[in-house]
């Protein structure tokens, strides 16, 4: 999958009686590029409101972009999306699908586990009906529920549990691309590692590829391969995971990996404490939109001219005026 | 010896629901000494927040404290009445809530919410309660005290109202304070302000504190010592050092475990089995048996006491002596 110069903003509207007004725009995903190689997770790291959640809605047409194009396998999806080719459309969303944050508010509480799971195979005819409920009780097995598991409500079962249905769910449709916004944000650490070490298992067995988004870099760490850093709707840093948290280039990325805690009290780390707060999208500041809380910057530079990606070698791109030098 | 500023004793708060009883909290002891920060760790519903709540009889119903002593400077709490209770709130003992969003009052601005509990418990005029009001935000590091007091909660970011918070406790110099997740909902490098910004304030305050919290990285970066949490009763109390490298219980080694970590990257992280016990019928004996590797037939008939097995170092574990199992951290330790 590749996604090029992603630009998503929201407008914003002024509360008028008849006309609406525009007021300004949202820079929600500024100009983004990546690329994600089949079969491998890729993960976009970033602090809450700086675009990762409106990149993958953008990315499944959930949200549709403001300008820039992605590809799936070489296919424009936006194009198909538009093109209102229900046929298109429909076989298009089979490839990519999306797990949601909040696994308490993404199922249905009315539907069994059973109607939830065979619901895909409805709308995509992609499996004959008297074989929807073998594959039913096998995608059970694959996320590790129990078959009488099927003719239960959402309610009864816990966090973790939910986060296996929604990925059984998903899995229906036998997508080539799986989009995981945050899946263990809301569950107790014991039951992350049981869904991280899930959602390692079905990539190797199905080779799927994952585009992973959290705000949680030792989760990051632990399951992606190639890592994106978002600030404020760009990219400011790509690179393999273990270059990543080696050796980070850039400011920021420094003291986001600076700033988690380690569970060991004798690992004493120089802490970087960024100053300040993430500026507002709405006016972002001119050039680095990180140069209000650098500590790096130089006078003119950072503050006109915004960086570009570069590549610095071993694939490893950053956005720093600061380390081309 | 160090003098203890809080000692709690079989505590037990059970909450009274239609579905029956559910005993949140069952005999858990703990003890905090003058000057530390004792980190209370666990996952959700092992009953770290109705603990704190406990601590200054504010379970909300159908909670009720059925059994215990909570003593406070040699007082045991819970034979005060509610008049004297309030004047300890706010003054002796503070607290801080898990959501800054919404444990603050939307209609009323920062100043006045400040402002109230420093005229509640110290006998100033409204103009001197305001210039230590003002003189807290500065100390929390806050831009612009004097504009920023004015404003309504919604006009501050949550890093902003966690630091109104902070000061909003520490408004009376409160000789405990309870910080009940007070980083939970922030981002890492606001957390990492919030944290050093406590860890100074209580230097300088001289203050006890609890921090609770889930987060393993948290504890070690600030806790003196730790006491771990599983279904309402205590697992294992020690020193940050002893937990993180000498653990003895099998859950908090399981916890240690199952965090990734940037410390060590592992293939596959390790598991603990199964889901958190329903706390209306907790499993019988220990309350980990069902998850625990170790767990012999003794594990399920009879409930583990909290035995000092080294001075300072308290287990509630029957095979705690028998089993020899290495903590995760440490061995594999590699540079960042």
């Amino acid at each position: 999958m590749e996604v090029e110069n992603l630009v998503k903003h929201f407008p914003i509207f002024s509360r008028g009686i008849v006309i609406k007004k525009k007021v300004g725009v949202i820079h929600a995903v500024d100009g983004i590029n990546f690329s994600i190689s089949k079969g491998k997770t890729f993960g976009l790291v970033g602090e809450s409101g700086c675009g990762k959640t409106t990149t993958a809605r953008t990315i499944l047409n959930l949200d549709s972009p403001t300008s820039g194009s992605v590809y799936l396998d070489g296919n424009d999806v936006h194009k198909i999306f538009n093109s209102k080719n229900k046929k298109e459309i429909l076989k298009l969303r089979r490839k990519m699908q999306y797990v949601f944050q909040d696994p308490y508010a993404s199922l249905d509480p009315r539907m069994t586990v059973a109607d939830i799971i065979t619901e895909p195979f409805i709308i995509h005819g992609h499996i004959p009906k008297e074989k929807r409920l073998d594959r039913l009780y096998e995608l059970l097995g694959l996320v590790g529920l129990e078959d009488y598991h099927a003719e239960r409500y959402p309610h009864e079962f816990s966090g973790g549990q939910r986060q296996r249905i929604c990925i059984a769910r998903t899995l229906a449709v036998e997508p080539q691309l799986l989009i995981a916004d945050e899946p263990v944000a809301s569950l107790d650490v014991s039951i992350r590692a049981q869904i991280l070490n899930l959602l390692q298992e079905l990539q190797q067995k199905l080779k799927m590829t994952y585009l992973y988004i959290s705000h949680d870099l030792s989760t990051v760490k632990h399951i992606c391969h190639r890592v994106a850093v978002m600030y404020l709707g760009k990219i400011v840093e790509i690179a393999d995971a273990d270059e990543l948290f080696d050796s980070p280039k850039h400011p920021y990325t420094q003291a986001l990996l600076s700033a988690i805690p380690i569970p060991d009290p004798e690992t004493k780390i120089l802490r970087i404490v960024l100053s300040g707060e993430v500026p507002s999208p709405i006016n972002p500041p001119l050039g680095c939109r990180f140069n209000p809380r650098c500590d790096k910057k130089k006078k003119n530079l950072c503050k006109e001219t915004e960086p570009k990606l570069i590549d610095v070698g071993n694939g490893h791109l950053v956005a720093c005026h600061e380390v081309r030098k | 010896m160090v003098k203890k500023i809080l000692r709690i004793e079989n505590l037990k708060t059970y909450f009274y629901t239609w579905a029956g009883i559910v005993r949140a909290v069952d005999g858990v002891d703990i003890n905090v000494n003058e000057g530390e920060t004792l980190g209370l760790v666990g996952e959700s519903g092992s009953g770290k927040s109705v603990t704190a709540l406990s601590i200054i009889n504010i379970v909300p119903s159908p909670g009720k404290i059925v059994e215990g002593k909570i003593i406070y400077k040699g007082e045991n709490l819970l034979e005060k009445t509610e008049n004297d209770l309030q004047r300890i709130r706010g003054k002796e003992i503070s607290y801080i809530f898990q959501d800054p969003a919404t444990s603050l009052n939307p209609v009323f601005n920062v100043a006045d919410q400040l402002m109230e509990v420093i005229r509640r418990h110290q006998n100033v005029t409204k103009t001197e309660a305001l210039e230590k009001a003002i003189e807290l935000f500065r100390l929390v590091e806050i831009p612009d005290p004097e504009i920023k007091i004015w404003n309504y909660p919604h006009q501050l970011s949550g890093g902003m109202k966690q630091r109104m918070a902070v000061a909003r406790a520490l408004s009376c110099q409160p000789n405990l304070l309870l910080a009940d997740e007070p980083t939970t909902n922030l981002d890492v490098t606001i957390q990492a302000q919030i944290l050093q910004l406590m860890k100074s304030l209580k230097q300088k305050l001289g203050m006890s504190m609890v921090l609770i919290t889930h987060d393993m990285g948290v504890v070690a970066d600030v806790a003196d010592r730790i006491t771990v949490l599983y279904a309402g009763r205590v697992c294992e109390t020690a020193d940050t050092k002893t937990i993180f490298y000498k653990p003895k219980h099998p859950y908090t080694i399981a916890l240690l475990t199952a965090v990734p970590s940037l410390a060590l990257r592992r293939d596959k992280l390790a598991v603990i089995p199964g889901t958190i016990p329903n706390l209306i019928d907790p499993p019988s004996g220990c309350r980990f048996h069902p998850r625990c590797g170790y767990a012999k037939s003794i594990c399920t008939k009879k409930i583990p006491p909290l035995v000092e097995i080294e001075p300072e170092h308290f287990v509630a574990c029957h095979r705690a002596l028998e089993i020899d199992i290495k903590s995760p951290i440490g061995v594999e330790k590699t540079g960042r």
